[in-house]
């Protein structure tokens, strides 16, 4: 234990280390040796602009093989380990793509990620935007703003854990010590075993979901209705607008930009949803998703990295749509500056 | 406005309130019942819901009364004695009996009366004091069979338990050991990127840095398999372990990259540009400009992504699974959490209080960093 704590303390002081010593050597190296020189018949070389066009590359150059390392490079190799077996030593063609679509696992799977791809992050913005909303029009909104912020710091497993025991069952003759099923018995229903209904437990894993995400939509909902030009909500109270047509007809259509934006990050999220899934059924009764099925297979009988990585790519390719649609979204703010 | 508010103002108005304790409620009691369940008697936890914890809670037991050791004689009865409740409890015995199927059958303080004529008397208190006219002939003591009323109590036996025998007083220092350097690794070689995206000039950097955005979100699991096969052949080839600590790091300075990047991009690219102009006028170097104009000024948005950065690895289970080993050196908080929901999915005494160690750090450090936290969430709020 004090080996590892001492070796943690050593990371940090030789990454900060070697960091500074290498953003101040390699500067002042270039500096130095390609400096501008005088020669012995009085002319001078002037090196600046060779200078200049090599110290960016110095200063990005970090960074851009740790991106290519971790990132890049086994963005190709999965790609290319998908057409191979399991060992990754024998091309199979497409058989893993085959394989793939006459698996009921990976078709369950696929069937619950679109669930989940509509119920989280629709449930997450509603539930955001009700909050911000709601938060803006009473004296005690910050303070309710806070608390239901804190989930968003819960791991997701811990937020399995505290659902697991909301969700607790215990037979119908004992006293039930999970919240739902004690409300079910307190208006007269019978308990259930919540996390093993088939179909239906899909939705009580996407409740977590919901309930570790929905602060994240609140968060960014409130400073966009804070950034709301007041005029228009005035004139639209002095037409004598309710405050249902307000919110549809000024506010909403106002802040639909914001909403889109963070739908599609819910949405990445949602299309790598491992954890819950994990701790809570490891996909048993019913309820694989894409993630788990390839995390399952990467080690499945010492693991399948064909199949793994063929699973992997069904989940990039459902992120390349956002991906790009990003990188337009980015470039046309550029364009703006 | 008042004037325009009726009385569907004031129903409206109070809807609002409603709504909205409603959704605090929804947000914050699982959390809540959690916490309030780590500190209760494991007994007590599984006989009643945590919302009834300040409740006398009513338990099932049995005790077994001494033996033929265990007696003495008295004015020429045999005795033995003894006491079913620990002296020191506020518990109370409600009724007895010795036979399993019929709790009820003896009040406390009543006398049972054996075949044999011995007289069994069980008290509130739980003593006990079983007389007979001959000697008793016992090789194990008598079970009896009560109904006791426990008063709530409260305790940090689970905590106790659940750091030293579980493994989760390890499991916090490996979590910590993974997450300061995996936070702190990537923050300088970002900072110097973002800085030579934002004010240097060079061939490609607009298409670098559309990559970096496209990177934002690529999903971890396309990197997980060929790492996993890279680490271990590096780790053959080395004859070391290819699960380690120094693996985790690097990993996840890889995949934290890109936000990092991009946050600090755009919050170094905001910096007004005069003061930049003029440094370069006064003829200070790019190196200088960023040591001593630009870090500086850009702490606010370091600190975002540190904390970004810190609660993303300390919650994470993915990464931790594939490139850290399940030894005992090495399994994170989050990893251990998950195990005992297999292995102790029925104790929630350990489960509750294991999943509040797990989570306090996350949630205090959000408390208090709140401000740089939301302020990172607002500047790139399309992390992968």
């Amino acid at each position: 234990m004090v080996d590892q704590v001492i070796g943690a303390i050593i990371a940090i002081v030789l990454a900060v280390g070697i960091s500074a010593f290498y953003f101040a050597g390699t500067n002042w190296a270039l500096d130095r040796f390609l400096a501008n020189t005088r020669r012995p018949d009085g002319t001078v070389i002037i090196r600046n602009n060779l200078r200049e066009s090599i110290r960016p590359w110095l200063f990005i150059a970090p960074a851009l093989l740790v991106l290519t390392i971790y990132l890049i490079y086994p963005v190709v190799e999965t790609l290319r380990l998908s057409f191979f077996d399991a060992d990754a030593n024998t091309f199979v063609g497409f058989g893993n793509y085959i394989w793939m679509f006459r698996d009921p696992e990976f078709l369950q799977s696929v069937g619950n990620n679109l669930m989940w791809l509509i119920v989280v992050p629709a449930a997450a913005c509603a539930f955001g935007l009700m909050v911000a909303v709601l938060a803006d029009k009473v004296a005690w909104g910050t303070i309710a703003k806070t608390f239901i912020f804190l989930p968003m710091a819960i791991s997701f497993v811990g937020a399995s854990v505290i659902w697991k025991f909301v969700y607790d069952f215990r037979g119908p003759d004992s006293e039930q010590i999970g919240v739902l099923n004690a409300l079910v018995m307190a208006f007269g229903g019978d308990p259930q075993a919540w996390i093993t209904i088939p179909f239906w437990n899909n939705f009580f894993l996407m409740v977590i979901l919901v309930w570790i995400q929905t602060p994240f939509a609140m968060v960014i909902f409130s400073a966009a209705l804070r950034g709301l030009p007041s005029e228009t909500l005035e004139a639209a109270r002095i037409d004598g607008a309710n405050e249902f047509q307000l919110f549809f007809k000024i506010m909403l259509p106002q802040i639909m930009s914001t909403v889109v934006v963070v739908w599609t990050t819910i949405t990445i999220i949602v299309l790598k949803i491992f954890d819950i899934v994990l701790a809570m059924t490891n996909g048993q009764w019913d309820t694989e998703v894409l993630a788990n099925l390839m995390f399952d297979w990467m080690f499945r009988g010492g693991g399948d990295f064909g199949r793994g990585s063929t699973i992997a790519l069904v989940i990039m390719i459902a992120v390349i749509p956002i991906m790009i649609w990003n990188i337009r979204r980015f470039q046309a703010e550029e364009g703006m500056r | 406005m008042a004037m325009v508010m009726g009385r569907s103002g004031r129903v409206g108005r109070l809807a609002t309130h409603l709504t909205l304790v409603f959704l605090v409620l929804l947000w914050t009691v699982p959390t809540f019942g959690l916490f309030v369940s780590s500190f209760r008697d494991k007994d007590q936890l599984i006989v009643s819901g945590w919302w009834e914890s300040l409740t006398t809670t009513e338990q099932t037991a049995f005790g077994r009364t001494g033996d033929t050791d265990d007696q003495v004689q008295r004015g020429g009865q045999w005795v033995i004695e003894g006491d079913f409740l620990d002296p020191d409890s506020d518990a109370r015995i409600l009724t007895f009996s010795d036979n399993q199927r019929d709790l009820t059958a003896y009040q406390a303080g009543q006398t049972l009366i054996h075949d044999d004529g011995s007289r069994f008397t069980l008290y509130a208190d739980g003593r006990y004091e079983w007389i007979s006219d001959q000697p008793f002939d016992l090789r194990r003591g008598d079970r009896i069979f009560y109904v006791v009323e426990v008063p709530p109590i409260f305790a940090l036996a689970n905590y106790r338990e659940v750091l030293a025998s579980e493994g989760i007083g390890q499991s916090f220092i490996n979590t910590l050991t993974v997450t300061v350097p995996a936070t702190i690794i990537p923050i300088m070689m970002a900072a110097f990127a973002a800085y030579t995206f934002a004010w240097m000039q060079f061939p490609g950097r607009q298409v670098l840095f559309a990559i970096v955005v496209g990177l934002l979100v690529v999903p971890l699991q396309m990197s997980l398999i060929p790492l996993l096969r890279m680490y271990n052949e590096i780790g053959a080839a080395l004859g070391v372990d290819a699960k380690s600590y120094l693996g985790i790091w690097l990993a996840h300075t890889g995949f934290g990259l890109p936000l990092a990047i991009y946050l600090l991009r755009n919050y170094i690219g905001s910096l007004p540009r005069e003061i930049i102009e003029s440094a370069k006028v006064d003829g200070a170097s790019h190196f200088d400009i960023f040591r001593k104009l630009v870090a500086p000024l850009s702490v606010p948005a370091l600190a975002s992504f540190a904390i970004f950065q810190f609660l993303w690895v300390w919650n994470d289970l993915l990464v931790a699974l594939v490139f850290l080993g399940k030894r005992d050196d090495q399994i994170v908080l989050t990893s251990r959490l998950r195990e005992l929901l297999g292995s102790r999915g029925d104790n929630w005494e350990i489960l509750t209080s294991s999943a509040f160690i797990t989570i306090i750090v996350p949630l205090l450090v959000f408390l208090a960093l709140q401000r740089y936290f939301v302020r990172g969430l607002l500047g790139g709020s399309v992390k992968g």
